[in-house]
């Protein structure tokens, strides 16, 4: 069976300090995939290099079969990103954010779509007030929303309950369940052990800039 | 084939920005003040409480001033479009972009529209404010093309250099800052009266800095006037200073995002 996402010996250095000392990680489609690690460990360089925004200085990754740093274009055609921080526009209502990202994938009906992950991920009565106005599980479930236009085949999240309370956590856990149930390879990082093992078919520890 | 559909994209992504930090502007309260009523209300303080005392030359003292207001105001937005940029760098928007099949210039340029579309929007909410204030130009349509063209190109320089403050700085009070040093060059020029009247030294830089003669250029052309030298050197300026900010701000851009 062919890895969605296939990485060996992956290497990246800022000047003198080396983060990433040789990675190599292989992840099943449809599986959840989660990368563990404190703060630091380069958790999210790994992500940043998956998600063609930052090149390595050594190793080959290939996300859907596309190689990251040869095919960008490809592979971005086929990912979606949920960064650390909700990248939402404030200013901007829930829906007019998901329409947004709709239109920039050319994606026909974008009102229909929007309507339809507003429902999804229970934001409906709030749709048309600003982002700002969100509390910070909101937040990140409109994050998760934009980032599920387009049902794109893989799926980063880069610490999505990082400052989440309890409550809020267990909705992004089940959203996570039902993207993977639904055949989307999710790949997420985590400081949590025990959101690892709750999630992931697969479980990654990213320490002292190698894999464990 | 595949270029002209890119190209196509590329057209649509830019709409999409360019409709998005426009809502920014329009939900803005403080932007609209500053860009729009604040330069109003310095033209009706300028006309009416102190215009009586200012020889300017002209009859009507709102003849004279208009063209400088209307540098200030586009001076007066620029911290708003480092501030927009800034704030989608460290928010990660340009992150998510970059990570979607999205033309990579897009988000830049979609910025960079939004700040030639709404300067238009203000300037022509002022000039028609200075219309019924009794400014009475004898421009014909041309000349009014060139003031137009001239006042874009002053707009561009300024987002431009607006785009690498916003790009490269590290906290939001670096991201404006670069608004003050362009707020005082309209006030050091003949935008309020003329030079002539200054000390020499004061003199010197009004008349050898950017906005003096582009405020000369605008004001002979607005009033049927000889454009002289004036419209050469407001040109290179503007021409210069857009370039030289463009490449710096793309290289900055690259970099960054």
């Amino acid at each position: 069976m062919q890895n969605t996402i296939q990485v060996i010996g992956l290497k990246k250095s800022y000047r003198d300090l080396h983060v990433l000392k040789g990675v190599d990680l292989e992840v099943a489609r449809g599986s959840i995939f989660a990368l563990l690690g404190s703060n630091g460990a380069g958790k999210t360089t790994v992500v940043k290099i998956l998600t063609t925004l930052l090149q390595q200085d050594s190793g080959t990754a290939t996300v859907n079969g596309f190689d990251v740093v040869l095919q960008p274009s490809q592979v971005r055609q086929s990912i979606s990103l949920t960064g650390q921080f909700a990248a939402v526009d404030d200013i901007l209502t829930g829906r007019e954010n998901i329409v947004m990202i709709a239109r920039l994938r050319h994606i026909k009906h974008p009102h229909q779509v929007a309507d339809d992950l507003l429902r999804r991920l229970g934001l409906t009565a709030a749709a048309n007030r600003r982002a700002a106005t969100y509390s910070g599980g909101m937040r990140r479930r409109l994050d998760i929303a934009m980032s599920l236009v387009g049902e794109s085949p893989v799926i980063f999240l880069d610490e999505p309950t990082t400052g989440l309370d309890p409550e809020a956590r267990i909705e992004v856990w089940n959203i996570i369940k039902e993207l993977a149930a639904s055949g989307t390879t999710v790949f997420l990082t985590t400081q949590y052990l025990e959101e690892a093992e709750q999630l992931a078919n697969q479980i990654a520890i990213l320490h002292e800039a190698g894999l464990s | 084939m595949e270029t002209i559909q890119s190209r196509i994209h590329l057209f649509k992504d830019m709409s999409v920005m360019l409709g998005r930090s426009m809502r920014h502007v329009s939900r803005s309260i403080d932007t609209i003040i500053t860009v729009t009523i604040m330069p109003i209300a310095m033209m009706l303080l300028f006309v009416y409480v102190l215009g009586g005392a200012i020889q300017a030359g002209t009859d009507n003292y709102v003849d004279y001033l208009l063209p400088g207001i209307l540098l200030i105001a586009v001076a007066n937005s620029v911290g708003y479009t480092s501030f927009r940029l800034f704030t989608d760098v460290q928010r990660g928007i340009f992150e998510r972009f970059n990570s979607m099949p999205v033309a990579r210039s897009a988000a830049l340029w979609g910025h960079v529209l939004t700040s030639l579309l709404s300067n238009v929007i203000s300037l022509l909410v002022i000039i028609l404010v200075a219309l019924i204030m009794g400014f009475r130009p004898t421009a014909g349509i041309l000349s009014w093309l060139a003031v137009l063209g001239i006042l874009m190109l002053f707009t561009l320089a300024l987002t431009w250099i607006a785009a690498i403050a916003g790009l490269a700085a590290k906290t939001v009070d670096g991201a404006s800052v670069i608004a003050y040093p362009i707020h005082f060059l309209p006030l050091i020029s003949s935008a309020f009266v003329p030079t002539a009247s200054m000390p020499s030294g004061v003199r010197a830089f009004a008349e050898n800095q950017p906005v003096t003669p582009i405020v000369e250029a605008v004001r002979a052309l607005l009033f049927s006037k000889p454009v002289g030298s004036d419209i050469w050197v407001a040109l290179a300026w503007c021409i210069a200073i857009m370039v030289v900010a463009y490449v710096f701000a793309m290289i900055v851009y690259k970099r960054k995002a």
